[in-house]
């Protein structure tokens, strides 16, 4: 029994390696887009990369063919939503903001980084984060305004955090 | 400016400066997943022993008390004017 075990941990520690060499710097990107930290001081990023790689490998054996960089994305974003949640939408702490999506609510970021830089479609968005179709339709339009913004000054960044979409 | 348009802007926008990787972030995940299958291993065998104790002891019970056997009766009314 022993002997097997031990080499069945080995192979999946290999495959689970190579795995994260493969896959790990995208996702660290889509984790730090998610987090809005600056690209060389994301703690927080690297964390929650890290919780969701743990749930793969303790899984690994168990995909059956499922994709595992697709079952990884899906628990970080899971995770990150629910950190979010359980702070009401705001953090305890104020992390420097950094990034592209800096001025942006936590929720904005994550419908604008499965939307856009994970190319989730609108409908399977809508069903991992419980919300109505059009309601991830209107934050995505909203959060891309705020991005686009010609000028981004910190005032109307400020002033978001409780407006109600028109 | 189109939705499209305005779609590959914000895209474009993201892409820009991925992280780097730290070199010690598969082993921590490798680390914390085999403690998690460890763990999930350990309850798997504590169940399994809780089952087949509980097998065992009411295998036992029912051999010693034998529920199935009708008890012998304490309410026959005595026999008087014989």
């Amino acid at each position: 029994m022993r002997p097997r075990h031990a080499c069945d941990d080995v192979r999946r520690a290999q495959e689970f390696r190579a795995y994260v060499a493969g896959a790990g710097g995208r996702l660290l990107h889509t984790a730090t887009l998610l987090t809005a930290e600056p690209r060389d001081a994301n703690p927080r990023a690297q964390r929650l990369l890290t919780l969701a790689l743990a749930r793969t490998y303790a899984c690994w054996d168990r995909l059956h063919g499922e994709d595992p960089y697709d079952h990884t994305r899906r628990y970080l974003m899971i995770r990150f939503a629910l950190s979010t949640l359980r702070y009401g939408g705001r953090l305890p702490f104020r992390p420097p903001p950094g990034g592209p999506l800096a001025g942006l609510s936590p929720q904005e970021r994550l419908i604008l980084v499965m939307r856009l830089h994970e190319g989730i479609g609108e409908d399977q968005t809508a069903a991992l984060l419980g919300l109505p179709t059009e309601r991830v339709r209107a934050v995505q339009n909203r959060a891309m305004a705020v991005v686009l913004r010609p000028a981004p000054g910190p005032a109307p960044a400020l002033g978001r955090a409780g407006t109600v979409p028109s | 400016m189109n939705r499209s348009n305005r779609e590959e802007r914000v895209r474009r926008l993201m892409v820009t400066g991925p992280p780097a990787l730290p070199p010690d972030l598969a082993a921590e995940a490798v680390r914390r997943g085999a403690r998690v299958l460890r763990r999930r291993t350990y309850a798997r065998r504590v169940m399994w022993l809780l089952l087949c104790a509980a097998t065992v002891a009411f295998t036992v019970w029912a051999l010693t008390a034998r529920p199935w056997v009708e008890p012998p009766s304490g309410t026959t009314p005595p026999l008087t004017g014989w």
